[in-house]
């Protein structure tokens, strides 16, 4: 892999003061390296979904970005309590968010599934009481 | 329609980033879901919604939507508004409820930025259009 650029983020669970800053901030830094407009709102919408869960489940997270000249990889890892059902869970409309989660304007059961909608490649593996990774990969050309 | 023409059908009150409503809106979009905003939308549309906190700004920075407009009355507090004018996000509120704000628009040609699904369709929500 021919790598230009790597960064990590830490996301905490709960902490809805920040929450959507690392993606904010991803989206900035995207526009900076002049990347194209529609590959950004892509990665954008996949890393906001993807820190709203950590947020909203987890105890921890990391983001970490990897950019190459054909690709930008995101991988989402956090301590938490893992999918019970994965494919239960990337059904849209199904959640389990709670009251507070759905007065943030989240919870809607979209989450899961609007990622591997933006991604090109999606993974996902979770174990329950431990945590959950996600591999995202969105192709730049 | 210019968001400016906007905010005249719907007497809006401004609260940030007045120097852009010269822009060019291409849609309409309305929900109190960002979840929904963030699947469902396309870049360049103005929001509606009852939702004032800051992940409506981050939804709309994250999604490519060009400006805010709060409905039912409802103002962005201080925290809101300073996060808007960092992402130059006109935030705009209107008096009118949900469905007036958007009936209004509509009837002004603004054109959804949600595709019509037909009953009876192959595909079966807003999103599965891959």
């Amino acid at each position: 892999m021919n790598e230009v650029f790597s960064q990590t983020y830490e996301i905490r669970g709960n902490d809805f003061q920040n929450a959507g800053k690392v993606s904010t901030d991803i989206k900035t830094l995207l526009k900076q390296l002049g990347i194209r407009p529609e590959i950004i709102r892509k990665v954008a919408i996949a890393c906001y979904e993807a820190e709203m869960n950590i947020v909203m489940y987890a105890k921890i997270g990391t983001m970490r970005m990897d950019i190459d000249t054909e690709k930008i990889k995101i991988t989402v890892s956090d301590q938490g309590p893992g999918i019970a059902d994965i494919e239960l869970a990337m059904t849209e409309g199904y959640s389990t968010a709670t009251q507070e989660m759905r007065e943030m304007g989240f919870g809607a059961g979209m989450g899961l599934p609007n990622i591997k909608k933006n991604s090109d490649e999606f993974k996902i593996e979770s174990t329950l009481g431990i945590g959950t990774k996600l591999e995202i990969t969105i192709f730049i050309n | 329609m210019l968001l400016s023409e906007i905010a005249k059908i719907l007497s809006c009150e401004i609260f940030s980033c007045r120097e852009n409503l010269d822009c060019e809106i291409q849609y309409g979009c309305a929900s109190d879901l960002m979840s929904d905003v963030l699947a469902f939308s396309q870049p360049g549309a103005v929001l509606l919604t009852g939702l004032v906190n800051p992940q409506t700004i981050h939804t709309a920075y994250i999604s490519e939507i060009k400006a805010i407009v709060f409905v039912r009355g409802k103002k962005p507090q201080e925290d809101v508004t300073e996060l808007a004018e960092s992402k130059s996000i006109p935030l705009l509120s209107t008096n009118y409820s949900m469905y007036e704000a958007c009936g209004l628009l509509y009837k002004a040609g603004l054109e959804s930025t949600m595709e019509y699904i037909p009953p009876n369709s192959s595909k079966k929500s807003f999103n599965s259009s891959s």
